[in-house]
């Protein structure tokens, strides 16, 4: 991956496919690290499978026998000195049942991944899945942006979705604004 | 600064179109978007897409989707397109150039791209 915003994209994918009904992506950064927390209320895991989730040969996918969304995040994160952990609750487990993916990343190191373009992952995530309540916090050591789709959900009502494309464009310029601030 | 009374704006302009939109699109347009998808360059494909069908005026007819690995990874970005009544079409090797053009001459004008699709490559 070009961008760790599309490392987040993809691992949020996984929140979609688990039926999550809300998924929290969370940015910590410091002039330091940057530190991404994937977390949602999905259908989890099974012990057994949750430990072979690093193979690339572990997968769900029907189309082939790799996986390597997981691997991929893993490797750009451990190959800057930082650390990869996942944790989950399956869902005959526990009624609070999830999924949280974290990784933990050296920016001054040569091999950190820049984040990239985050507003179109963010955009991409909701078009895709308007009916999950998306909650986005990036924490900078200047600044703080942060979108909640259950804000947006309380102004538009039940009849226009969050994947209209209008909306979708508002959101986009939303993030734009708040990121350009006090830069 | 973007406000929420912008997004009220939008609500009231839709309202009134809503349920036109309800089950009138006649084509969908979905993008592969698993890992090999992305990684290939999906993601500015899906949102090409989501802008030119609005630049062109086409937001009521066409619906664009998002879907997981569709079997062909060598080919991402990969893009397919369903019309009812007609055979599913293919677009390989995805750029935003392309996304233009088939917004054009295929969503608009009818006319399948025939050389960027699969039976091409």
């Amino acid at each position: 991956m070009k961008e760790l915003s599309l490392n987040i994209l993809d691992i949020a994918k996984n929140s979609v496919k688990a039926k999550a009904t809300q998924v929290c992506v969370t940015l910590n950064e410091t002039d330091d690290t940057f530190e991404m927390i994937i977390s949602d209320n999905g259908c989890g895991m099974k012990q057994d499978f949750l430990k072979t989730v690093t193979d690339p040969f572990s997968t769900t996918r029907t189309t082939r026998k790799v996986g390597m969304g997981i691997p991929f995040l893993k490797l750009a994160a451990e190959q800057t000195g930082g650390s990869f952990g996942i944790t989950s609750v399956h869902e005959s487990e526990s009624e609070e049942h999830g999924t949280e993916t974290r990784a933990f990343f050296h920016k001054n190191s040569v091999d950190f991944t820049p984040l990239g373009d985050i507003i179109s992952t963010v955009i991409t995530l909701i078009q895709g899945s308007p009916d999950i309540r998306w909650i986005f916090r990036h924490s900078m050591p200047d600044k703080e942006v942060a979108l909640d789709t259950d804000e947006l959900r309380a102004v538009l009502g039940d009849d226009v979705p969050l994947d209209n494309i209008e909306v979708i464009m508002w959101i986009k310029g939303y993030l734009e604004e708040a990121y350009a601030q006090s830069e | 600064m973007k406000s929420l009374a912008e997004l009220a704006a939008i609500k009231e302009k839709m309202q009134s179109k809503v349920v036109l939109r309800e089950g009138s699109s006649d084509i969908r347009v979905v993008v592969g978007m698993a890992t090999c998808g992305i990684a290939a360059g999906a993601r500015p494909i899906l949102n090409a897409f989501v802008e030119q069908v609005n630049k062109e005026g086409l937001s009521d007819k066409v619906m664009v989707t998002q879907t997981g690995c569709i079997g062909i990874c060598q080919y991402e970005p990969v893009v397919e397109v369903f019309e009812a009544g007609k055979e599913k079409v293919t677009y390989v090797k995805m750029t935003e150039d392309k996304v233009k053009e088939i917004v054009e001459k295929h969503l608009k004008g009818g006319k399948v791209i025939e050389e960027y699709t699969i039976s091409k490559v």
